[in-house]
């Protein structure tokens, strides 16, 4: 299974939602883009083109950005409201507070460039807060999908849930590993490889960290079960669970701030239910900086060499 | 005129439930909601094309948006008054397991509501989107939206008051309930508002100045020349100029009962200034 887990390309995920948004638009006429100044970044080019009646150009405005949204949302319409991670939660919290989560509004907050893997642009630019803000916001799904064809397939799938999403992705080319045909199903975690020893609960890119470290693993003798959480709230608690009655240790890997994240939401499970040795791999309550995102995934302790030590100070512990 | 009348003894009842919720809360805002008591009743009871059997998404009606969500007393009553939901309701105000929020909300399900509001400065994007989505739909209603002014000092009502013009998006009418006044003091005192209807001009706005923002006639005539002006092109901003606490003596033109409800004594003594028109609502 594991030696099943390959891939020919690697893509951005941030292009796979610009596919699917396209896609999405072409389908259902009520989908409106919104972005604030970033339309070449978030890859929606190709939806404006086709449908500009259906693109509203903010500008550098997010707190308005997510206000109009929310105002077509009620109207019925199903806004994409797009820009950088940072900009569609942490700069407009209150906004997503009040206008869409309190008054429950259908929108879709599509936030590209999240976590260090954004490389250059630094630590003003990489969000490591965003999936714990919006997984406290009541009534907000949060999706962290791990490849192109995954961010495609949410993308089009959360047009048919009624509420506010999360959808976070990023910019880096990825590799591109699952199924382009995939249906997607939120709240619904996917089992990539079945081990015995500990259950790896990765999500976004992460779950390629978690893959190839599986691998290094397996050739000392290690089974690592893999599950991709691609939507951290809801969290599949059943799927959490059941691995662990089998394997009795975890580790969560996740490129965001160790507080707050799928580490988190993943230890609430536990301590309810079946308390067993845990370990994070997660940025240690930090900043991240300029530089190159592998060199960054491996100086925040996010590389496959620490998702690999996890496990086995995970493993020690049992 | 006739109408004028009836729109005025409804603005009296309007100010009684105003005093009496805030009163039976022992909290709330009676200041800014008298103060646009006229703008109010005028909207509900002869501008707006609406149906009080209340669909969220408005499609083929005139709609509102309150962006000062503190002024709910003065929403929920015209609302109650209008047919929404029982006048009785008016009593739960503030109440525990109430609909009537302190400030309003969609998440209780209390019909008119479309959006919450409270903090401040998010309205005005809210009810961007909605003129937007109407235009969308080819529906040809208004959307009207309502700022305070001390409301202004949030940078969001900027943005989208830089967006709407760029957008000309014409069929949308705000109000600025323009009484100078906030928590703290009067708003040249606080963070003055420097020249507003330059500021609006600049910005690229169809700008109406009301002087008689608690002149009934006054408010009608506004609203009924602002709605001439939607279509052409640019966003209508009316900047109406009211007295917070109007129509009751001792809460007039003063910031001190922005926030502040009324005891036994004073609720009395405002009551006797206000003709009980429509009935009032059960206690």
């Amino acid at each position: 299974m594991l030696d099943q887990l390959t891939y020919t390309e690697k893509k951005a995920t941030r292009d796979g939602f610009g596919a699917g948004v396209f896609e999405l638009g072409n389908q259902n006429d009520q989908v409106v883009a919104l972005c604030a100044d970033l339309v070449g970044s978030l890859k929606i080019q190709k939806f404006i083109d086709t449908h500009p009646e259906r693109f509203i150009q903010t500008g550098i405005s997010e707190a308005n950005m997510m206000g109009i949204a929310a105002g077509l949302a009620t109207a019925g319409k199903i806004p994409y409201a797009t820009t950088f991670a940072n900009f569609a939660t942490g700069r407009v919290y209150d906004q997503l507070r009040q206008s869409i989560a309190y008054s429950h509004k259908n929108v879709k907050v599509c936030a590209s460039h999240a976590g260090l893997t954004l490389g250059e642009d630094g630590a003003t630019h990489q969000i490591l807060e965003d999936i714990g803000m919006t997984r406290m916001l009541p009534g907000f799904t949060v999706i962290n999908p791990c490849d192109y064809n995954q961010t495609k397939a949410a993308t089009i799938a959360i047009a048919e849930h009624y509420g506010p999403v999360y959808l976070r992705f990023g910019r880096p080319s990825w590799p591109n590993f699952t199924p382009a045909d995939q249906k997607f199903e939120i709240g619904k975690a996917l089992l990539l490889n079945e081990g015995t020893d500990v259950s790896i609960f990765a999500t976004g890119h992460m779950v390629w960290q978690a893959i190839e470290a599986a691998k290094g693993l397996a050739a000392e003798g290690i089974s690592c079960e893999i599950i991709n959480i691609h939507t951290i709230k809801p969290l599949d608690e059943e799927a959490v669970l059941d691995s662990v009655s089998k394997t009795g240790c975890v580790v969560s890997c996740e490129e965001h701030n160790r507080y707050g994240g799928l580490g988190d939401a993943i230890a609430q499970v536990l301590v309810k239910n079946n308390p067993v040795p845990m370990e994070y791999v997660a940025v240690n309550d930090t900043f991240g900086e300029s530089g190159k995102p592998f060199e960054l995934l491996g100086k925040y302790g996010l590389g496959v060499d620490d998702v690999k030590a996890a496990v086995k100070r995970a493993i020690d512990r049992k | 005129m006739s109408n004028i009348q009836e729109l005025k003894r409804i603005a009296s009842q309007v100010r009684r439930d105003i005093i009496r919720e805030t009163h039976l809360a022992a909290s709330g805002h009676p200041g800014g909601s008298l103060g646009c008591t006229e703008f109010m009743v005028a909207l509900y009871f002869e501008i707006m094309d609406h149906d009080p059997s209340f669909n969220m998404d408005g499609k083929g009606e005139d709609i509102f948006f309150l962006s000062n969500g503190h002024i709910s007393p003065v929403w929920y009553s015209v609302l109650a008054r209008s047919g929404y939901f029982p006048v009785e309701e008016l009593a739960s105000f503030r109440k525990i397991n109430s609909r009537l929020q302190g400030h309003p909300t969609t998440h209780e399900g209390l019909p008119g509501i479309r959006v919450a509001s409270g903090s401040l400065g998010q309205g005005m994007s809210v009810a961007i989107g909605a003129a937007l989505a109407k235009k969308l739909d080819g529906d040809d209603k208004t959307v009207f939206v309502l700022t305070g002014d001390g409301e202004l000092q949030e940078g969001q009502v900027w943005e989208a008051a830089l967006f709407a013009p760029h957008h000309k998006v014409d069929n949308l009418i705000l109000t600025v309930d323009w009484n100078g006044q906030q928590i703290d003091g009067p708003t040249r005192d606080v963070l003055s508002l420097g020249d507003l209807p330059a500021k609006f001009e600049s910005f690229g706005w169809e700008v109406m100045i009301l002087e008689e923002g608690n002149d009934m006639e006054s408010v009608v005539n506004a609203l009924k020349e602002a709605k001439t002006k939607t279509g052409q092109g640019k966003p209508v901003v009316i900047l109406m100029k009211t007295e917070m606490g109007y129509g009751v003596d001792f809460m007039q033109g003063t910031h001190k009962w922005h926030g502040k409800a009324t005891n036994d004594e004073q609720t009395e003594n405002a009551l006797s200034q206000l003709e009980e028109t429509l009935g009032d609502f059960p206690v």
